[in-house]
């Protein structure tokens, strides 16, 4: 089948989404992460692979925190970096999408890290670039956040590195995340056995039981002997509907608390993609305890971006080794 | 052609290091193989050190301080050949500010991965001195680096690929090959 983000050498071409990546290049992609975990502990955060390259991060939805790590990873490989923010420039005067990105294209731009409300943005981009232009998604809609999903599961194998041996619960609105399927994806992918979702039915996709993953509605027993804790994002539009009765109601039965983590092993740990909702979906005291690793992942969201970045920017464009 | 066993090598660099040890000297071993080397050097350092603590490096100058280099990320081939998928962090937890530092690779060739690994080097620290310890010379260097320490020098054409390997005992070997159709 066709892949649009694999070269015909089957190597990374653009990120568009986990769905449909080989585990072999998930495992690069985390591998190479491993290596810019290091440089951001040095004194000099940089590193000179993307010299001389011009990253444009094209958002048309804003996103401030995924935007500014974005620019760190790719001022951390010294590339240099435009920012846009389209939704308040070009397009409010009436310029369509592939006007913009042509541009940018004859400015000499060499990669494009991409957010848009609408799914398939990033897709329909990348097919309009010339060869050696890469395109990075940052968000498309509800469709697919893949740096998040891939920054989540690199989080995962660093506290938990027997990843055969896992259970792993994704708790919260995984009708309308953009990364719960990514995850379960590549969970999945690299050999977790076993990836539960606990939420209210309202919460669920009608196909979830496709998901390969085993379904709970009730925070006890579903988070009976697991390792991780993935709390997924609240969104607050969503309580004023049909789909939850209010913020305190849904506290009281899947907000995590420590009294639920208990259920979990002793030495699990809690995740969390941001920005929290305190008192919503967790518990401050969760959220800033022990088993926490909520503030590493945004560290760690860095390196994995730096390292498809890198991996994208080495890409061998003329086809001579 | 006739190989020498790098076993047999192991001896003479690691009193070669020895004599170059200083106060502040630390070691850096060069992915991967370079890294083979070091663990090697340090274990009969370690020995050595046990038998005659008066003589060398440990017992003197307190416990000798050591890391792992991967110059992946400062390599000048990046843009031909990309990343490697198999490059592995760079792991030094020491202060390289004013070190001397004994740089230990497996291979001397072109001089490019020195390069790229000084490159690193400095990005932790601006190092007193550098001296580079490699297993093998073969010959080739395309820029003006050469190894100060050097277990032994064979002279090898281009289409020569000479690797070292190292088996599940830790034994290191040396393996040639032929590519004709370079």
């Amino acid at each position: 089948m066709y892949n649009p983000q694999l070269d015909s050498d089957g190597s990374l071409r653009h990120l568009l989404t986990i769905e449909g990546l080989p585990k072999r290049v998930l495992n690069q992609i985390l591998d190479t992460a491993e290596t810019f975990v290091g440089v951001a502990e040095r004194d000099i955060k940089k590193v000179p692979l993307l010299r001389g390259k011009t990253v444009c991060n094209i958002f048309f939805e804003n996103s401030t925190r995924t935007r500014t790590t974005f620019e760190i990873a790719a001022k951390r490989l010294s590339a240099d970096v435009i920012n846009l923010n389209v939704g308040t420039s070009s397009q409010s005067k009436g310029e369509t999408i592939l006007d913009t990105v042509d541009n940018l294209i004859a400015m000499h731009a060499d990669m494009f890290v991409v957010r848009h409300a609408q799914s398939g943005a990033a897709h329909f981009i990348a097919q309009h670039v010339p060869d050696n232009i890469s395109v990075i998604n940052a968000g498309d809609g509800r469709h697919a956040h893949p740096t998040q999903g891939l920054l989540d599961v690199f989080t995962v194998r660093r506290y938990k590195p027997d990843m055969h041996n896992l259970r792993v619960a994704l708790i919260g609105d995984v009708l309308h995340s953009r990364v719960a399927r990514s995850e379960i994806h590549a969970l999945t992918t690299l050999g977790v056995p076993e990836v539960r979702v606990i939420a209210p039915k309202t919460l669920l996709p009608a196909d979830v039981n496709k998901l390969g993953v085993q379904v709970f509605h009730d925070m006890k027993t579903g988070l009976k002997d697991v390792d991780v804790i993935m709390m997924l994002r609240l969104q607050n539009e969503r309580m004023n509907g049909a789909m939850l009765p209010s913020a305190q109601e849904y506290f009281k039965t899947f907000g995590l608390t420590q009294e639920k983590l208990s259920y979990a092993k002793t030495d699990a740990i809690v995740m969390h993609p941001g920005p929290m909702n305190r008192g919503v979906e967790i518990d401050s005291s969760v959220a800033d305890g022990s088993q926490s690793v909520i503030l590493p992942q945004v560290t760690y969201g860095i390196a994995v971006r730096m390292a498809v970045m890198a991996i994208l920017g080495g890409r061998n464009v003329g086809g001579n080794a | 052609m006739h190989l020498p066993n790098p076993e047999n090598l192991l001896a003479d660099i690691t009193a070669q290091i020895k004599a170059q040890l200083k106060p502040n000297s630390a070691l850096i071993g060069i992915h991967s193989g370079g890294v083979w080397l070091m663990n090697r050097i340090l274990q009969s350092m370690a020995q050595d050190s046990a038998n005659a603590a008066v003589q060398f490096g440990a017992a003197q100058f307190g416990p000798l301080q050591f890391g792992t280099l991967d110059a992946a990320l400062y390599r000048d081939d990046y843009n031909q050949r990309g990343l490697k998928s198999e490059s592995k962090p760079s792991n030094i937890a020491f202060d390289v500010q004013d070190k001397h530092i004994i740089l230990i690779d497996d291979i001397f060739y072109t001089g490019r991965t020195t390069r790229a690994a000084m490159n690193e080097l400095f990005d932790y620290g601006r190092p007193a001195s550098i001296t580079l310890a490699v297993l093998i010379n073969r010959g080739g260097a395309e820029l003006p680096i050469a190894p100060q320490i050097v277990g032994a020098k064979i002279l090898l054409n281009a289409n020569q690929n000479l690797q070292l390997s190292q088996d599940s005992q830790g034994k290191l070997q040396l393996n040639l090959e032929s590519n004709s159709h370079v």
